[in-house]
């Protein structure tokens, strides 16, 4: 049973359609990756599902109904928005007291929740002066005040030290081996790999994709399979095809894509030529997300040959 | 920072709390504990009860010592009452500021995003903020009003009245009420404009500026519009001789209960049609 709903969902503002009839359930007992280019509409439909934007159009519920109608609504949903949705002149610890006291959540609670997220050595200091990280544990306190059955985070691990980030995987996938729901997004491809069992992609507003996210990254058309052959010429001619591309990347090594290792090991076999290595090389999350959202960028940045981890473009 | 990456990072699992919920009374704790946990709430209200004893002593002393000098007609429509409490219009502004700040810091800080996370249905927050406002403005303005009094009183000497003389009591309680009052429309308008530079803007343009605009009006206006202005009309709940084109204290005083319940209703409106 889905714990959010989100049914043709749509905000506009103005003029710009932020999000367009959106639908996906997020489940409990796992964590939801929430992905897409800046300006998709992630923030948006989590700051709807709290009811701090009202949608244009359709619905979404929390455990059943809107998150507004729940008589305690911190314990049904942790919300994490804002790195600093927190008044700078307020301590950590009075900022979390203000919002126990709304729900009659005991003082003892609000110090357990100051200790496990590692603030206790900073609780008596006014949160204007924290760190990006420390913000982000304030947040993370927060959400969990309340014990709540569901998390919804936006980017939680944004401004985390290595340490943070681990921790705040180790966290999610606890909370949801618990039962919980976890909705996060993140634009951190290589975390979402490792902490998401599932990914629920947009692009300008538009549900893109919403599988597990193994799936996903099978799904990608840049799977390929590195071949290791002295015979390299000739099993190139053999592997030739009409939805097949073979590279040369060495001497004796071969790129190829649109085949499955398993039928290139059958040809190799029935050509008779020797493989020294053939390795399914799997995309990574990145890529497969890249390739989905290439036509949703909402701001595309000019070619540019600065390092990092861009995609070759030429090959979508 | 130390963060406890090595134990598992959640609570033993505790019994639920079933009384865990949203009340009117716990947003109404919980907006008392947001109050008194700023420093700059109690200093900004320090200020406005000292300027407001300060300046009410100053001119009662002043007026005193200057007693001899003054024409016949000053001397016959000195109000002793209202001369201690003159500090009013200082104080005031200190309760004017801080009013605003209250609704418009938590929209600067992004601290608004947490507050109706943690109560969704909005309008409670709003009751809550005005209740604890309001009481502790009145407690404030309350203890200011009698040292200004019974200071200023002394001070004037001969020329002084006691808190049994006819209005006194009503003009002391009265001003207490007036920026009670005043603290209202503040919060009110801070949940209208949500931002801090604007709610100050509007509000003192309100009180001070529009005043001095609607004079400038044909005089044959000015009777229909002056006496109605928030100030104008609330005003004249902590004073005892009136010009008679003003408005009776408590007729006065509602017209300001209205121009305040209007932005409230207006705050109101914004805070639970808007986006946050």
């Amino acid at each position: 049973m889905p714990v959010i709903e989100i049914r043709e969902l749509t905000k506009r503002f103005g003029p710009k359609l932020a999000v367009d009839s959106l639908s996906f359930d997020v489940r409990p007992g796992m964590v939801t990756g929430f992905l897409g280019p800046n300006g998709a509409g992630k923030s948006t439909t989590m700051r709807m599902i709290i009811g701090l934007d009202r949608p244009t159009a359709g619905r979404v519920t929390v455990n059943g109904r809107p998150y507004a109608e729940h008589p305690d609504p911190l314990r049904q949903v942790g919300a994490l928005l804002e790195a600093k949705a927190v008044h700078t002149s307020r301590t950590a610890r009075n900022h979390l007291r203000v919002l126990a006291a709304t729900h009659g959540i005991p003082t003892s609670r609000v110090d357990e929740m100051i200790d496990l997220v590692g603030l206790t050595d900073v609780a008596t200091k006014r949160a204007g002066g924290f760190s990006l990280g420390m913000g982000q544990r304030l947040g993370i306190a927060s959400a969990l005040l309340g014990e709540p059955s569901v998390l919804v985070l936006d980017e939680p691990v944004n401004g985390l030290d290595p340490e943070g980030v681990r921790w705040v995987r180790d966290l999610l996938k606890y909370k949801a081996a618990q039962g919980c729901t976890v909705f996060v997004s993140s634009h951190l491809m290589s975390e979402m790999a490792v902490t998401a069992d599932h990914v629920i992609v947009i692009g300008r507003g538009r549900l893109l994709a919403d599988s597990p996210t193994a799936e996903i990254i099978r799904s990608a058309s840049s799977n390929r399979v590195t071949v290791r052959t002295p015979d390299a010429a000739r099993l190139q001619t053999a592997l030739a095809g009409p939805d097949v591309k073979v590279t040369t990347a060495g001497p004796d090594l071969l790129e190829v894509e649109g085949l499955a290792s398993a039928r290139i090991g059958e040809i190799a076999l029935a050509e008779r030529i020797v493989l020294h290595e053939l390795v399914p090389q799997q995309a990574s999350l990145e890529e497969a997300f890249m390739e989905m959202t290439a036509d949703d960028v909402e701001f595309h940045a000019t070619a540019t040959s600065t390092g990092g981890p861009t995609r070759d473009r030429s090959r979508v | 920072m130390t963060a406890a990456v090595t134990s598992v990072p959640v609570s033993a699992p505790q019994p639920a709390p079933t009384r865990v919920r949203v009340t009117q009374a716990r947003v109404i704790r919980s907006e008392w504990i947001k109050f008194r946990t700023l420093r700059s709430s109690w200093i900004t209200l320090g200020a406005g009860v000292a300027g407001m004893v300060g300046i009410g002593l100053l001119i009662s002393w002043a007026t005193n010592n200057r007693w001899t000098h003054m024409d016949p007609i000053e001397r016959l429509t000195f109000d002793p009452v209202n001369r201690s409490l003159t500090g009013a219009f200082l104080a005031q502004l200190a309760i004017g500021v801080l009013g605003v700040l209250t609704v418009t810091g938590e929209y600067g800080t992004g601290m608004i995003r947490s507050t109706l996370g943690a109560v969704p249905k909005r309008l409670p927050v709003l009751w809550a903020k005005l209740g604890v406002y309001a009481v502790v403005t009145f407690g404030a303005a309350l203890v200011a009003a009698f040292a200004s009094f019974l200071g200023g009183q002394a001070l004037l000497g001969t020329h002084g009245v006691s808190l049994s003389a006819p209005d006194a009591l009503r003009c002391v309680i009265g001003v207490a009420l007036y920026l009670t009052v005043v603290g209202i429309f503040a919060a009110g308008l801070g949940f209208a404009i949500r931002n801090t530079a604007g709610g100050i803007a509007t509000l003192f343009g309100l009180l001070l500026v529009l005043p001095g605009l609607a004079r400038a009006l044909p005089s044959s206006w000015q009777q229909w519009i002056v006496p109605y202005l928030p100030s104008e009309a609330g005003g004249n709940v902590f004073a005892v001789l009136r010009d008679p084109s003003t408005l009776a204290a408590w007729t006065g005083f509602a017209v300001f209960c209205l121009w305040a319940a209007a932005a409230v209703a207006l705050g109101a409106w914004v805070l639970s049609h808007r986006d946050a």
